[in-house]
């Protein structure tokens, strides 16, 4: 089985890291499997963790008294999964489930907190790419907002 | 051309308008009414606007006495011979809905009148041929339109009068009339004379021409004329600089003279009513109470109304920014793309009809002169 | 049917459908309901044929109808059929307002009016070889059915077909039962997603765009349908953009007012194109200066 070192190179996130903090964030991470139906954050919880996606597919949810669960987005293979890790008040803000049996690599994103404290350069480069990445989320969730498929009101 | 050129005699015109009525034409004319030249029904020379002129500019049109009487001494009035030719309104078909839900639709009968054009100023004939392009010459042509163009006679008259707004010159649509007349007429006052300079421009139109009195044009009869047309060619009310004027509209889409232009705009549609290649149209389906008969009308529309570009619960163009744009755009621009020839002939009448005098040619100008790169 | 040679797809030809249309553009005629399916909540399958016996007029992938309800008007509406299959004209319609409400509502026995073919097509023809992207969105599945029919048809002269959906919701898929055929068909790559889904669906959820990304298909030697509404497509473009294919090989069907569908009411222009003849089917490249421009 591939080292997280190597995994890591080739999520899109991470490519380009210089091989030092590449292996200090792979330092931080471990493999686990997800089973079916099996959360990997909950909203509210303290966000302390992100994931790697490396297999399956994950859902992020958020639940509406009346309407069950919406799921509002879901991920896949070599997606990152959370960000508030990063950013007061570390607290997840919706539901990650996995939809099917997922491989994740679970990264202790206090642990990397602090080091991004000590180390400016690699906070700078962590904060960038993940910025890129809620970006990315930003622009899907907009068009979702458009509701462009939805019925033409009558003007 | 066919033939050489000959005069005919104030009076004559009588003669030519009889000898259309011989052969079975409504002839259409230009007359006084309401204080405008408007075009109706003439039986002859006394329904011509004698010693009648206009006095035209931006959002301005009256009506003035001229010294003389010339019978043809002004431009254009409102109206265009669009106005016969592409008929305001019509029923296209109608349908019948029998019990068992069976439908039968019926092309509705049409049997225009053959008309007779008199009075045809060259712009006009370049806007009869540019709404042959659209409504005739296509993969569909309108039989409607077709009925009505195919054997109209067209009487042309070269101006020697140039309009307030005038720029035909600057289009390439005039002042003298080239081509697309059975006849063509250039008038002549003098102190002592009134005639016409007048050359067939078909073989209907000599024919006709050989059943009236008539002389051969001499030398000075022909520099009158020619004088007559140079004046008016000289004297143009508006210019347009239409040196790739297509790409320089198509570069300029998102330029801050369209919204300056459309605070001014009312989008009352003036400008696409009396233009006279605009050929915009609505339909309307409508049924009897009892759901047993239905119809099919088309009437003119205008691109300046919001539901011209409705679709899925909204207007494509909503602000009047992009209507105003739009209209222009087609005008000078797009047209060339889709029908080879410009869609505007200068013949001024969107100036002049205007409530607020919006200038084409000035908002190309503007345009123009502060061009986006 | 094989494949059809560019001669033999000359849109004029099979666009005059009937001795009458040529003489009377505007005239429907009167064609009879075979068949009406529900698909969604607010959209129907119609099948239709000529009431007089006479065979249906053939049409090439992408081309539209004008259909005529009885006294209440006339509305543009993809064929969504079998452009090889001789016969009746599928017509995928939803009721947004009066005229396809009363379309939706035709039983079958009833007559409607029709106005047709009219319109560009989707280029399967100089398709061979190439990697054929499909990515619609909504109710644009429907237009773009007869060009993933055709291309089925004719597999093996491409290089691949990838089929990506996008809809509101599961229950707003359309052609549910026929996706789940597509899905297991070895000739095509679908991927489907939805903007929003409660517990239960197993799919993606996310716009259709996020699934351009990971698509399996060659840029350099892929030609892209796309269709669906303007936002979509417009967002759909640029992300095949990003993925390297080339803007004279996207494609996008628009959508404009439409009265007459023979150039000469002037609603449908876009630019210097006419939605009802340059279009609705256009390359990007060739209205690309035009299609970022607000409210042309």
């Amino acid at each position: 089985m591939r080292s997280i070192e190597d995994l890591l190179q080739e999520i899109p996130t991470f490519a380009g890291l210089e091989p030092q903090w590449l292996e200090l964030i792979a330092g931080c991470g471990l493999n686990r499997t997800f089973a079916p139906g099996e959360h990997l954050a909950r909203e509210g919880d303290p966000a302390d963790t992100f994931f790697v996606i490396r297999h399956g597919r994950v859902a992020l949810e958020i639940g509406a008294p009346g309407a069950g669960d919406l799921m509002i987005e879901t991920l896949g293979e070599g997606a990152v999964v959370g960000w508030s890790w990063l950013f007061p008040p570390h607290r997840w803000s919706f539901d990650a489930r996995a939809v099917e049996q997922v491989r994740a690599i679970v990264f202790d994103g206090a642990c990397l907190r602090g080091k991004c404290d000590d180390d400016k350069g690699l906070g700078y480069e962590l904060m960038r790419r993940f910025a890129a990445v809620m970006l990315d989320r930003l622009q899907a969730t907009r068009l979702q907002l458009l509701d462009v498929y939805g019925k033409p009101v009558a003007g | 051309m066919s033939g050489a050129a000959v005069t005919i005699e104030r009076d004559g015109l009588d003669d030519l308008i009889a000898a259309l009525k011989r052969r079975g034409f409504e002839t259409i004319g230009p007359t006084v009414r309401d204080g405008a030249i408007v075009y109706a029904e003439i039986d002859g020379v006394g329904d011509l606007p004698a010693g009648w002129t206009d006095e035209q500019d931006g959002g301005h049109y009256r009506l003035r006495r001229r010294e003389d009487e010339a019978l043809f001494g002004y431009a254009v009035g409102p109206q265009s011979w669009k106005r016969w030719l592409h008929p305001p309104e019509l029923t296209l078909w109608r349908a019948g809905r029998a019990v068992d839900g069976g439908l039968e639709i019926e092309t509705e009968p049409d049997d225009p009148p053959s008309y007779a054009f008199l009075g045809v100023r060259s712009c006009e004939l370049h806007a009869i041929a540019i709404q042959d392009q659209v409504l005739k010459d296509g993969a569909y042509p309108d039989p409607f339109y077709s009925a009505r163009r195919e054997g109209a006679f067209l009487v042309a008259v070269n101006c020697t009068v140039a309009g307030g707004t005038c720029f035909c010159v600057s289009m390439e649509t005039g002042p003298r009339a080239e081509a697309g007349f059975d006849l063509a007429l250039t008038e002549v006052v003098e102190p002592e004379r009134h005639y016409f300079v007048c050359e067939a421009g078909s073989e209907r139109g000599a024919e006709l021409l050989a059943e009236l009195p008539r002389a051969g044009a001499g030398d000075a009869e022909l520099a009158a004329a020619a004088a007559g047309v140079a004046a008016a060619a000289a004297d143009q009310g508006r210019q347009m600089d239409t040196e790739g004027i297509k790409e320089l509209l198509y570069d300029n889409l998102e330029h801050p003279r369209w919204d300056e232009v459309s605070e001014r705009c009312l989008t009352c549609g003036n400008c696409t009513m009396v233009c006279p290649t605009c050929f915009c149209t609505t339909v309307e389906d409508g049924s009897d109470l009892a759901g047993e008969s239905a119809e099919r009308t088309r009437r003119w529309d205008s691109c300046f109304t919001l539901d011209f570009s409705y679709v899925h619960g909204g207007s494509v163009r909503s602000s009047a920014r992009s209507r105003y744009r739009q209209w222009m755009t087609h005008k000078l621009a797009t047209w060339i793309d889709q029908f080879g020839t410009s869609g505007c002939v200068g013949c001024g009448r969107c100036i002049t009809w205007c409530p607020v005098a919006i200038d084409i040619t000035e908002e190309v100008a503007a345009i123009r002169a502060d061009a986006l790169d | 049917m094989a494949n059809r040679s560019p001669a033999e797809t000359d849109p004029t030809a099979s666009a005059v459908a009937s001795p009458g249309a040529a003489r009377a553009p505007m005239t429907p005629r009167p064609f009879r309901v075979l068949a009406r399916r529900q698909e969604t909540a607010d959209t129907w399958t119609l099948t239709l044929e000529p009431a007089d016996g006479a065979p249906a007029p053939r049409f090439e992938p992408g081309q539209f109808n004008m259909l005529y309800a009885f006294g209440v008007g006339e509305a543009p509406i993809s064929i969504s059929g079998d452009p090889d299959a001789d016969g009746p004209l599928e017509h995928t319609v939803r009721a947004v307002g009066p005229v396809s409400t009363a379309i939706c509502r035709a039983e079958p026995g009833t007559e409607l009016g029709l106005r047709g073919p009219f319109g560009s097509s989707w280029p399967l023809a100089a398709a061979a070889g190439r990697h054929v992207v499909i990515v619609a969105g909504g109710l644009g599945l429907a237009p773009v059915r007869p060009a993933l029919l055709a291309a089925l048809a004719r597999r093996e002269s491409l290089a691949g077909l990838v089929l990506l959906c996008g809809g509101r919701s599961p229950g707003e898929l359309l052609y549910a039962d026929q996706m789940v055929g597509w899905g297991q068909d070895p000739r095509l790559e679908l991927g489907v997603t939805v903007d929003a889904a409660e517990r239960g669906w197993s799919g993606h959820v996310g716009v259709v765009t996020t699934l351009i990304g990971a698509a399996p298909f060659d840029p350099a030697r892929a030609v892209a349908f796309v269709v669906g509404p303007e936002v979509m497509m417009r967002f759909t473009a640029q992300a095949l953009l990003d993925r390297g294919i080339d803007p004279a090989d996207i494609h996008l069907s628009l959508e404009r007012n439409m009265k007459c569908a023979v150039t000469q009411c002037g609603r449908c222009q876009f630019g210097p194109t006419f939605a009802c003849r340059e279009g609705p089917v256009m390359s990007l490249a060739a209205i690309g200066r035009f299609f970022g421009v607000r409210e042309l």
